[in-house]
């Protein structure tokens, strides 16, 4: 027996909008406002600045289809896969943006008024909060079209609000999935920290079959109030064939500090554009990344540190892996705004290459418009290093594990920034997957 | 500590002069296949480079602007108004003799003295587009040192000439090649034969000095196999009210084992766009080492690359940029690795002050099966005022397992402490300001011959005055 759960027909994206969906009024103007904004907008080219090094063929969106069906078998499959972290806050799990799970919050934390629920519940019950946060920030780092197409296209993600002082100790879990041939995704997670807050937030996007090809196209806003903590890590684990494009806001206001670790592991190319704002004086950023890139695969990563405010702080540490033919791209930029003094800012990107085919592109960038600073960026490239090879060689460890050890090794000083040892070792379980197959 | 300071004048009286114009030959302003065949006619060009510039003057009308990514004041340019053609109707002169007085005491002013001719082994002083003093010393004319202007080169000798003009930088490399492949006029042609090391540095100084007049030399250097060159090259132009274009190409040919050193000051007045291509090739165990300081201009964009094609060969790049008001100095270097076990370093240094705006930009090349390839690029820039702005664009590929390549950027201001420290000491902000400057590119200018290391120390002291206090 299947049962079908969601009952849109599927239908090309560039079809254009449908009119099915009950979301607000207001709000289904703005993404007709977006459509038009996306069908306006010219696909990017490799001479765009912005798109670089970026194998811009990928991004052919003719085939891909949004809405389809759910199978309750594949409901059941999906639900069995979502295994994350032993112990979270709480829960909501995705399939081709249908919400198919929630395990809500405690009530503790509801009293507390925490707000946990969906993004187009959020859009009536909080619309306020919601109209002023959801995608205020332009996307600047190339991607405007693709953003676009999310605010077109989004129906539902999630939407999480913490309140003045509230601390949530455990992580809050999200799944976003892909299911069936040549899907597509828009996942969004609107989070909202007040002054003091503290949350920490693990995004997994997965896909059903290993062998479909999908798209994915996701807008996330982090909105870290007045000394407030906000964690966010980004497992990136879709099928090897699918198309991935995430844009990321993070709102930094005074005092406050913001962490985001950003896995890749799956996926044929998958674009991921950081943005950081420094907003508030003593605001502070962490932008940790890893990626093991093998096959065909192509990591393209694009960060701006925004420093717009004085007597701030970010510190950015990229890490790829790379085997077979895999390409990764780093376009980062450090930009501190004129009067924003006393910034302190970081950037470095390293990249391992293990085969003789894989490429690492890495542009690192500064604008620098106030001149009391102190900023520094670093880029390396190499290979594993012989000494280190020999020396686990001469403790009788084979040259295929001894590589491995190295590479995780090499990884790891990313994952270890985050101090959170159950995220820690749920990822180097995904990287160990990954050597493994 | 934070030193809020008032925007900087720049002293600049002492390039700020000019002498009476008397061009004999003049193309007119504007730019057309009228303008390119004229040169061609007054320059007797033989057909194969009455081709080249017509294909250059093709190549430069189609292709657009590079304002993508470079500075959208390319566009105040103003191709129509520019003079891309005139000359004193001199030929190069052989002796110092016959170079006229008013030249000769502009060249006093830029500091060649005559007496220092004796230092140098060969004087070829550019002035507006035709060489007018051509001089090697007699030693190394013995050598079998060729060092003339590019039209005599290409006409007196057309089988080394032909062979790598144009190759290291073809037509179509960007816009301002394929302008300077249509109106090329003077610059300077130098074959060093197989094993010769030249002692002295060869040495051409350049000058604009009509109105609205752009100079586009073209150099072209090759250095025989085991051989050893360094040219020096310096500029100052006096000051005029509306823009003036310099737009030069400079080709380098190390062979198997040779070396050759570029040295350029660029002092341009503060209304020239500067746009350079410059570019070496480096074959098997050969070296090019390019060392670039960026002064002057208004807005310079040079990038000198090293396309390091033998085994074993060496690229380097030794940059100091210095970024006043009204200026924006984007410079930087390329390395293209294409061969194994090459090596390459690049050093970039840069200095805003005021509103002035320093951009590094840069491009570092490893393909794919090549073992043992290394660069290392260090980029330190340094913000004098709250207005001050620097850029880093690097932009770095490597492919494959047998290379290494790092990159390290930082930015910062001169150190509170140290100038604490000086001012305790009895000298005031200004001063030890400028010391301290001095001393952040001090490893760098150490590198530079003597008599040039002399000039930009005084250079730089010259655009700090008035920066701070």
């Amino acid at each position: 027996m299947s049962l079908v759960i969601h009952q849109e027909e599927a239908a090309p994206i560039l079809s254009g909008l449908a009119e099915l969906r009950e979301l607000p009024e207001w709000f289904r103007d703005r993404q007709r406002a977006a459509w038009k904004q996306f069908e306006s907008l010219p696909n990017p080219t490799r001479k765009d600045q912005t798109w670089r090094f970026s194998n811009v063929g990928l991004l052919d969106l003719a085939k891909f289809k949004v809405g389809g069906t759910l199978t309750e078998e594949e409901r059941d499959a999906i639900l069995e896969r979502s295994r994350g972290l032993d112990e979270v806050a709480g829960r909501m799990v995705f399939a081709g943006d249908q919400l198919i799970e929630r395990d809500v919050i405690s009530d503790q934390l509801k009293k507390r008024g925490v707000i946990f629920q969906s993004l187009e519940r959020a859009m009536v019950e909080h619309a306020d909060l919601f109209r002023k946060h959801f995608m205020s920030q332009p996307a600047t780092l190339g991607s405007a079209r693709f953003a676009a197409l999310h605010q077109a296209l989004v129906s539902s993600g999630t939407f999480l609000y913490v309140p003045h002082g509230v601390e949530i100790e455990l992580p809050v879990e999200i799944f976003h999935w892909l299911n069936g041939e040549n899907a597509s995704v828009f996942p969004h997670l609107l989070l909202v920290t007040d002054e003091l807050a503290k949350v920490t937030v693990i995004e997994h996007f997965c896909s059903l079959d290993p062998q479909s090809p999908g798209f994915a196209c996701g807008v996330n806003d982090l909105v870290a109030g007045p000394g407030a903590k906000v964690t966010y890590v980004c497992a990136q684990n879709w099928a090897e064939n699918v198309v991935a494009l995430q844009m990321n806001t993070t709102t930094v206001d005074h005092d406050a500090s913001a962490m985001s670790l950003n896995l890749h592991i799956g996926s044929r190319y998958s674009r991921f554009e950081s943005l950081s704002r420094l907003s508030g004086e003593g605001g502070r950023s962490d932008l940790l990344a890893v990626a093991v890139a093998k096959h065909q695969q192509e990591f393209d990563a694009r960060t701006l540190q925004d420093h717009i405010s004085p007597h701030t702080a970010s510190d950015l540490l990229y890490k790829n892996a790379l085997d077979d033919r895999a390409r990764t791209i780093f376009g980062g930029l450090i930009r501190v705004e004129p009067h924003a003094h006393f910034t302190d800012a970081y950037q470095k990107v390293r990249n391992l290459l293990l085969s003789d085919d894989a490429e690492a592109n890495s542009m690192p960038g500064l604008e620098i418009l106030a001149d009391n600073v102190r900023c520094t960026h670093g880029a390396t490239s190499g290979q594993i290093d012989e000494d280190e090879l020999f020396y686990l060689h001469a403790r009788g460890i084979p040259t295929k594990i001894a590589q491995r050890l190295i590479v995780t090794g090499f990884l790891d000083e990313a994952i270890q920034r985050l101090n959170h040892p159950a995220i820690s070792s749920h990822l180097q379980r995904l990287i160990e997957e990954k050597f493994a197959a | 500590m934070k030193t809020e300071t008032s925007a900087v004048n720049i002293d600049r009286s002492k390039g700020d002069f000019f002498y009476p114009e008397a061009h004999v030959r003049d193309a007119g302003a504007g730019l057309s296949e009228r303008t390119v065949r004229y040169i061609s006619d007054v320059k007797e060009d033989p057909d194969w480079v009455r081709e080249f510039r017509l294909r250059g003057l093709k190549t430069f009308l189609e292709k657009p602007l590079p304002t993508h990514w470079a500075s959208k004041d390319l566009e105040a340019i103003d191709f129509d108004k520019i003079r891309y053609y005139l000359s004193p109707g001199t030929e190069a002169k052989r002796s110092w003799d016959e170079v006229p007085d008013d030249i000769k005491r502009t060249f006093e002013r830029l500091g060649i003295p005559e007496q220092e001719r004796k230092f140098l082994a060969g004087v070829e002083a550019q002035f507006d587009s035709e060489a007018v003093y051509s001089n090697i010393k007699k030693a190394v004319g013995e050598q079998g040192v060729i060092f003339v202007g590019s039209t005599e080169g290409l006409k007196n000798y057309p089988e080394i000439f032909r062979k790598w003009f144009g190759k290291v930088i073809p037509i179509a490399d960007n816009k301002f090649s394929a302008l300077n492949s249509a109106v090329f006029s003077g610059g300077s042609f130098i074959y060093v034969p197989p094993g010769v090391k030249v002692k002295h540095p060869l040495q051409a100084y350049f000058r604009i000095n009509a109105e609205n007049f752009g100079q586009f030399e073209r150099t072209l250097i090759i250095a025989d196999e085991g051989s050893e060159v360094t040219y020096m090259e310096g500029c100052t132009a006096p000051k005029f009210n509306t823009p003036t274009l310099h737009s030069a190409v400079v080709e380098l040919v190390a062979l198997k084992g040779a070396k050759i050193q570029y040295i350029t000051v660029q002092n341009w007045a503060s209304n020239v766009f500067n746009l350079v291509t410059k570019r070496g090739l480096a074959q098997e165990n050969a070296e090019v080492k390019w060392i670039d300081c960026n002064i002057g201009s208004r807005l310079t964009m040079k990038y000198p690359s090293v396309i390091m094609k033998g085994r074993k060969a060496r690229g380097e790049v030794l940059s100091i940029a210095l970024a006043n008001d009204g200026q924006h100095q984007d410079t930087g270097a390329k390395m293209i690795h294409a061969a194994d076990e090459t090596t390459s370093n690049i050093i970039s240094k840069s200095i805003s002050i005021g509103k002035g705006r320093a951009t590094y930009r840069g491009l570092v090349h490893v393909p794919k099966h090549l073992k043992h390839c290394k660069n290392n690029t260090e980029c330190d820039a340094l913000l004098i005022n709250a207005t001050s702005r620097t850029d880093t664009y690097p932009a770095i590929t490597v492919r494959g397992t047998g290379n290494a390549v790092q990159h390290e950027a930082s930015v910062s201001q001169v150190s509170a402490e140290q100038i604490f420290y000086m001012q305790q000491r009895g000298l005031s902000e200004a001063q030890a300001m400028s010391l301290s400057v001095n001393g952040f590119v001090n490893d760098l200018v150490r590198q530079f011959p003597m008599e040039y290391s002399v000039e930009l120390k005084r250079l730089i002291e010259l655009e700090m005055e008035g920066s701070v206090g």
